[in-house]
């Protein structure tokens, strides 16, 4: 793949934010293109979370710059983010536990007719869309804390896919799932890439970050170690750059 | 809860006739709780206690706690509480008193009674009672202050400077289109009230059957349909039994022969007239079924809900949850102020302690109408039979001559117990984590 002919999907250059004095993120520059999957990782706390909210919105950035298609942009909520079509799909999930999946599927973004939220075509257009991405999903007009792990994790994911996305951030989207759920997981991902989506992938796991992610962006203690080509390197290579905070000798040149 | 999505798919397990009705098994707990009391107090009193006059009079009562728990719904829903409604309904109602009796007269040489000054009157109440939940939500939304402190420093301020208002007198209301809001003062007569109970049946038939075809639209189950006519059969019958009964509440004779006096004409001999509907009533109906709406069917209302669940996900839906929360407090000062409005019309009189402790009553009657002060969970319907539910036993208890200190002694164990019969039903199906 030749992408760095093309200007990248998105850009976050020389991004700051601290909290209280303490550098979350310290001078932090990442890219994403299209049909791409980056994997950013680093131990707790190492910022990655806090870095990816700036683009999700839910935090705003001190200092750097976001540019998407190459025209920088402002984000400072999560309406922001919504309208330059980054869909997040947090690790808390985020979902209103009382309400039913159709509802927290369209949440800020609800079918109206006439004025009034047309329960009845949002119900419809979930069961749609659920009957491709899980397609044993029954629970329709239960609030969602009534589902499992895995019925709500589908919730989550239907609702960053249904509108369109163009970029999608992804936190520990297979954390709290199982293995036939996470291999779902991963067969959605590869399905979102190969329709050109941009993915930012944070992930633990190091056997998921190999098997899904084309680049993988390390951090520790707020600043970027390095980002490689997951090809180029060993499942070694990237958890000493996540414990040394070092890029492996053979790339650093 | 069944599993409706399962049973969408065509073999689901065999149901009960109260999950084929898909009654909400908290409003039927409710309803029989309701029955409950009316049967007891019927039986104790021998009869009078369901005479029309009763019912009348227990209906009307309960419209300015019923009001305002309406506004108390989506307060609590959203995780925020309001101390202050009982002190803001008196300082719309002082705001109410002075503008007809005193300052709107005065500035425009008008004499009190005229029309033009209420009109003024109640467009003034609802603005302060709306302006008043804004700062509120302002400070809550905003300025991040907890509810409970700003709305109890609420209840203090707006109680007082009421006080001030009014010099601390009270304010005679005479006005006969102003009491025309208070009850036995403005009422529909028989006739009138038929027709609005046979509208408003009308009107919740074609709900339920339109709710039917857009569901069929959709190719979604639907409950059969003699289950929907069932239901149907129950809300009209429950609307034209209300509108039946209030019109068999004869207006004293004596009175009939004032109004008569009053239009200068001879009361024919044999003249008979009924109550009906009071229009507080009907205001109340309004209120009810006007929230219920904003409730389920607008964003408004689904965010409130959304909030509730879980603020963070509100927030990352980008919903303003801010600027929501200072709607929500607008709209429960607008409510105490149509509150105020009904109040002060049925005592006839602005008094300093309007709405005293009024607040406690709205909040009970939200919460026995099962309003969880966790948030996310309520219905409006539920607090308006939280009122009616108290009133009655308030109304019930002082019939029989219980003495005030047991009533409440009796109506704070009601509230106590009606939570705690919910945690464990909630318990039992599993529904609580």
């Amino acid at each position: 793949m030749n992408q760095t002919a093309r200007t990248p999907l998105v850009e976050m250059r020389d991004i700051s934010i601290s909290f209280g004095g303490i550098k979350a993120v310290d001078h932090v520059s990442i890219d994403l293109h299209p049909g791409e999957v980056v994997g950013l990782l680093g131990h707790n706390g190492a910022g990655k979370s806090t870095l990816i909210k700036c683009l999700s919105g839910a935090y705003q950035k001190d200092a750097g710059q976001i540019l998407i298609n190459g025209e920088e942009v402002t984000i400072n909520n999560p309406r922001d983010a919504r309208a330059q079509n980054i869909e997040t799909i947090y690790q808390t999930l985020a979902l209103a536990d009382n309400l039913d999946a159709a509802s927290n599927l369209f949440l800020g973004r609800e079918l109206r007719r006439s004025g009034l939220v047309d329960d009845a075509k949002m119900e419809a257009e979930t069961r749609k869309i659920m009957g491709r991405l899980n397609p044993n999903f029954r629970k329709f007009n239960v609030p969602v804390s009534a589902l499992s792990g895995g019925q709500r994790q589908s919730v989550a994911i239907a609702r960053a896919v249904y509108f369109n996305a163009k970029i999608l951030i992804m936190d520990e989207p297979t954390a709290a799932l199982g293995p036939h759920e996470t291999q779902m997981v991963a067969e959605l991902i590869q399905e979102l890439k190969a329709q050109g989506l941009g993915i930012f992938l944070i992930e633990h796991d190091i056997h998921n970050v190999m098997k899904l992610c084309d680049r993988a962006s390390v951090m520790k203690n707020g600043q970027l170690v390095g980002t490689v080509n997951v090809k180029d390197v060993t499942d070694d290579d990237i958890l000493g750059m996540i414990i040394l905070g070092k890029k492996p000798a053979h790339l650093a040149a | 809860m069944t599993d409706q999505g399962l049973s969408a798919q065509g073999a689901g397990p065999r149901r009960s006739v109260i999950d084929t009705l898909e009654i909400d098994v908290r409003l039927l707990g409710m309803l029989m709780a309701f029955a409950a009391v009316a049967l007891v107090f019927t039986i104790w009193t021998g009869g009078t206690f369901v005479g029309p006059r009763n019912v009348f009079n227990i209906a009307v009562q309960t419209v300015p706690v019923a009001i305002m728990a309406c506004g108390m719904v989506f307060v609590i829903v959203a995780r925020h509480i309001d101390l202050s409604v009982g002190s803001m309904l008196a300082m719309c109602s002082a705001v109410m008193a002075m503008s007809q009796a005193q300052w709107l007269p005065a500035l425009f040489g008008l004499e009190y009674g005229n029309p033009a000054i209420l009109v003024a009157t109640i467009l003034i109440g609802l603005v302060t009672g709306t302006l008043i939940g804004s700062l509120t939500g302002w400070l809550v939304g905003y300025q991040r202050i907890p509810s409970f402190i700003v709305t109890l420093g609420g209840l203090l301020i707006w109680r007082n400077l009421n006080w001030f208002t009014t010099n601390g007198q009270s304010v005679a209301l005479t006005d006969p289109n102003l009491l025309m809001f208070g009850g036995t003062e403005g009422v529909l007569g028989a006739t009138a009230s038929w027709v609005v109970g046979l509208i408003a049946s009308a009107v919740a038939v074609w709900v339920i059957a339109s709710a039917r075809r857009t569901k069929q639209g959709h190719g979604f189950m639907v409950k059969p349909l003699w289950a929907e006519t069932v239901m149907a059969g129950l809300i009209v019958g429950a609307i034209l039994f209300f509108v039946g009964w209030l019109s068999r509440y004869p207006i004293p004779e004596a009175k009939l022969k004032r109004l008569f006096e009053a239009r200068g004409e001879v009361m024919p001999e044999g003249y008979t007239a009924m109550h009906g509907l009071p229009i507080s009533v009907l205001i109340l109906i309004l209120v009810a079924v006007v929230m219920t709406v904003v409730a389920k069917k607008t964003t408004f209302g689904r965010y409130i809900f959304a909030m509730g669940g879980n603020p963070d996900a509100a927030e990352l839906s980008g919903i303003n949850t801010r600027l929501l929360t200072v709607k929500i407090f607008a709209l429960m000062g607008f409510l105490c102020a149509i509150a105020g409005l009904v109040a002060q019309a049925r005592l006839q009189s602005h008094g300093n302690d309007l709405g005293d402790k009024w607040e406690l009553w709205v909040i009970a009657a939200t919460v026995i109408g099962g309003t969880a002060l966790a948030g996310g969970v309520g219905t409006i319907y539920g607090a308006v039979l939280g009122a009616l539910i108290m009133q009655s036993l308030q109304s019930g208890m002082a019939m029989v001559g219980v003495d005030t200190p047991f009533q409440n002694i009796i109506v704070g164990l009601v509230l106590v117990i009606a939570v705690w019969v919910d945690i464990l039903y909630r318990k039992r199906l599993g529904l609580t984590k």
